[in-house]
């Protein structure tokens, strides 16, 4: 009888050894699989580079298609030969939009897999995440999205708008074009909070006048006080810093409370085609979004790429500015790498340093060797009933990126 | 009682050939990156040692620990953001618009203060929070609900003071502790161990509270806290005792964590994390403090794994997991691994017995319940 009962209370213990035990010498095996496979980035024949984004939770939504975009870069790269006579093969992780786990992944696709490059991030906050790993890893991290500027990691080539390429020219343009009252509307996070204090200080010095500024939580989805506000304050131009599900209530219940793009110019960062099939072209037309890029973009490689796009995926989907940034990121990545005639992160900087090109579906972009951000054309669209944007004004070229908005007098103090 | 004296020199054993697999195998077998993991996952068994504490022992379900282990991290982030900082503002500072360093960021430059009050601080709010709501005898899912707000509220207010938390983005970018830097391999190493060795410490701890008169008047409170208030002990004192320690005991974990992880942000703190937590304990085994140990273990080393092998997919899985393990194994891994060594729980342990209303009416409980309660063996 004591025997049967000791028996039985040592099974907890057991049952902790051996799994112990067992998840011991599992992370070993991954551990030295993982060794032999991938000695170092660029033997064999193929190179292995990561692409991390957020496939599960809130940013899944916007993040899937930038990383369907990047599949379809790297495919066209390996039938046209690859890189360097090597194929790419794309090792992909699930940020799943949550920022420790950007960390951790990052972490893994440098030390465990030893990726040439990461394709990746959507959010500021992924990618400040991401930022001390690639800096500690020597990684080489191509960010697609535009974002608030004020940063410049020799780890992170920024292939989005900063701010004197999207936020400042539309904010000039509205002032002329549309009044000078404006009404700031923002998601309470670093973006908007970072935009609006540009916009405040460029106002000031423009000879706007700033009538409101709210900001709500992600995801929030009651608007009815903050538009009795607007009523009461009557903007000519609100401008839009909301992200994400919030946009959909905000558009719709402006509209329900009578108000149209014809009363107040609403001018929207973070909305772009993939949102408005979210929102309702409907809720929308008449809007006006500042972007790099638009499906209706007339450039011959835009035609090739939304076909190629729209083949590939399906003939309902939709290309925006961060898919198309996230696509010919990765053609800049392959240029460089040509360039360097290596995938060595140090010698590929070098190359970037002497100013890679191009021709994007946007038109030409190429890599600032002060900041590695990308001269982009900026443009502003107004939202059709078919979803899509009628481009009612642009820069004409590239401009030169400048985020830390330097030389700009208004923009001192920030 | 010789069977009992065996028993403890074989759990002597164990606990020594896990502390060897732990502080030595893992180190020298593991590459640098799954032995960082592995060390995350430890500090999370330490805040699921807490937690199983009050849920498995005491019987409240607390549903907001994700605050606890939250401020624990940021204390210990506030620090290591100042040394990265290197005697000017911390950057999200600057760009959030502060010129000076605000007062309660001061004392953060050293690092035994935010250690300190990574623990205390945790402490501090769960005993006003636990006076609060057990003096007034508020129980049950009225108090799990009350500790999601908890969640909801910190969330909120970390995310609305950007600039003297870093808003969504939290803090990261850490460079060094106490001038070593963290990206090297020998520091991440001896951080690992460290979390390693406070495992062990806390596990044996929390399981001479459990074998002592102490830790049995807990399980009397589970399982019937009136019971226990009238043969004169009083729940709320003990209650509010086990709730502050567990919640000390999250904040170490996440003092732990964000050395290893190098990134704290609200989304750890809030309501998802936190039920995420009481999950491990719940898939490890409720009340078995080496199941809450390796509930914590297995569940986050199955998330990593699984979610490198099947990125898009992932999240099925882990949904299978513990929706399979709720309905086959609702005891956990040591509710299963019990079963099949054919122990019939509830004859021997009045512990271990489930905390339903029926099982407090039932008749079996009779003089054993008050023998534990007087401290004496009850096997």
């Amino acid at each position: 009888m004591v025997k049967k009962r000791l028996f039985k209370r040592l099974t907890p213990a057991l049952a902790i050894t051996l799994s112990l035990g067992l998840l011991v010498s599992g992370c070993g095996a991954t551990g030295a699989q993982s060794q032999n496979t991938a000695p170092s980035q660029a033997s064999g024949d193929t190179i292995k580079v990561g692409i991390l984004h957020s496939l599960s939770g809130t940013m899944a939504i916007s993040e899937v298609s930038v990383k369907d975009a990047e599949l379809m870069a790297i495919d066209e790269i390996n039938a046209s030969g690859g890189v360097l006579g090597k194929k790419v093969v794309p090792v992909i992780e699930d940020g799943a939009s949550d920022w420790p786990t950007f960390a951790e992944k990052a972490k893994k696709l440098l030390q465990q897999d030893k990726v040439a490059t990461i394709f990746g991030c959507w959010t500021s906050a992924s990618r400040k995440a991401v930022l001390p790993v690639v800096e500690e890893n020597n990684g080489l991290l191509w960010y697609p999205v535009q974002y608030e500027g004020l940063e410049s990691s020799k780890n992170i080539v920024y292939t989005g708008a900063e701010p004197t390429e999207q936020i400042v020219p539309a904010v000039s343009w509205l002032l002329k074009n549309r009044g000078k009252d404006f009404y700031l509307l923002g998601s309470d996070y670093v973006f908007p909070r970072t935009a609006n204090k540009i916009i405040k200080a460029q106002l000031k010095a423009e000879g706007g006048n700033l009538v409101g500024e709210e900001y709500t939580p992600l995801g929030h989805t009651d608007y009815s006080t903050i538009i009795n506000k607007i009523k009461a304050a009557k903007p000519k131009v609100i401008f839009n810093t909301l992200n994400g599900d919030s946009n959909v209530a905000f558009f719709k219940q402006l509209r329900d409370a009578g108000i149209t793009s014809k009363d107040i110019t609403v001018m929207s960062v973070s909305v772009a085609e993939e949102e408005i099939r979210g929102i309702g072209a409907e809720n929308m037309a008449g809007d006006l979004a500042v972007w790099n890029y638009f499906q209706t973009t007339n450039t011959p490689e835009n035609k090739a790429f939304v076909e190629k796009y729209k083949a590939k995926y399906g003939n309902k989907r939709v290309t925006d500015d961060p898919i198309e940034a996230g696509y010919f990121g990765v053609y800049l990545w392959a240029e460089a790498v040509k360039k360097a005639g290596t995938t060595d992160v140090d010698k590929v900087r070098e190359a970037l340093k002497t100013g890679i090109e191009y021709k994007a579906p946007e038109g030409l972009v190429k890599i600032e060797p002060e900041n590695q951000h990308t001269w982009k054309t900026v443009r502003i669209g107004e939202v059709q009933p078919d979803g899509m944007f009628k481009e009612i004004w642009s820069s004409g070229q590239p401009i030169k990126p400048n985020p830390y908005l330097k030389g700009l007098d208004w923009a001192k103090g920030l | 009682m010789e069977g009992v004296s065996k028993y403890l020199v074989k759990e002597k054993l164990i606990f020594l050939l896990a502390a060897v697999l732990l502080l030595v195998v893992a180190p020298l077998t593991l590459s640098g990156f799954r032995l960082n993991l592995l060390g995350k996952f430890l500090a999370f068994a330490i805040l699921a040692l807490g937690i199983d504490l009050i849920w498995g022992y005491t019987g409240i379900l607390s549903l907001g620990h994700g605050v606890f282990f939250g401020l624990g991290a940021y204390c210990m982030a506030m620090y290591l953001k100042l040394e990265a900082a290197a005697g000017k503002l911390p950057d999200f500072m600057v760009w959030s618009g502060l010129n000076d360093l605000p007062w309660f960021w001061e004392p953060f430059r050293h690092a035994g203060f935010a250690l300190g009050m990574a623990i205390l601080l945790p402490v501090v709010l769960a005993t006003i929070l636990g006076f609060l709501t057990f003096r007034n005898r508020i129980q049950g899912v009225y108090f799990s609900i009350l500790s999601q707000a908890l969640a909801i509220i910190f969330t909120t207010l970390f995310i609305g003071q950007q600039k003297y938390t870093g808003g969504t983005n939290g803090l990261t970018n850490y460079k060094t502790i106490l001038g070593y830097s963290l990206s090297s391999p020998v520091t991440q190493t001896v951080l690992y161990l460290i979390t390693a060795v406070t495992l062990g410490w806390v596990y044996l701890l929390c399981r001479s509270m459990v074998k002592t008169r102490f830790g049995r008047v807990l399980m009397a409170i589970r399982d019937g806290e009136n019971r226990a208030r009238f043969t004169g002990y009083d729940p709320a004192l003990y209650k509010v005792f086990i709730y502050a320690f567990s919640a000390g005991l999250a904040g170490l974990a996440g003092a732990l964590f964000v050395t290893q992880v190098g990134i704290i942000s609200p989304a750890m703190m809030g309501i998802v994390p936190s039920i995420e937590m009481a999950i491990w304990v719940a898939i490890g085994g409720r009340g078995t403090l080496v199941g809450a140990i390796l509930g914590a273990i297995l569940v986050n080393a199955a998330k990593s794994s699984l979610s490198e092998a099947f990125p898009s997919a992932w999240l099925f899985f882990i949904g299978a997991l513990f929706v399979g393990v709720v309905i086959f194994f609702p005891e956990g891994i040591m509710g299963f691994l019990k079963s099949l060594s054919g122990q019939q729980r509830g004859k021997k342990y009045y512990g271990r017995l489930p905390q339903s209303i029926l099982d407090m009416t039932k008749g079996g409980l009779g003089n054993g319940w008050h023998y534990s309660l007087l401290g004496k063996r009850h096997r």
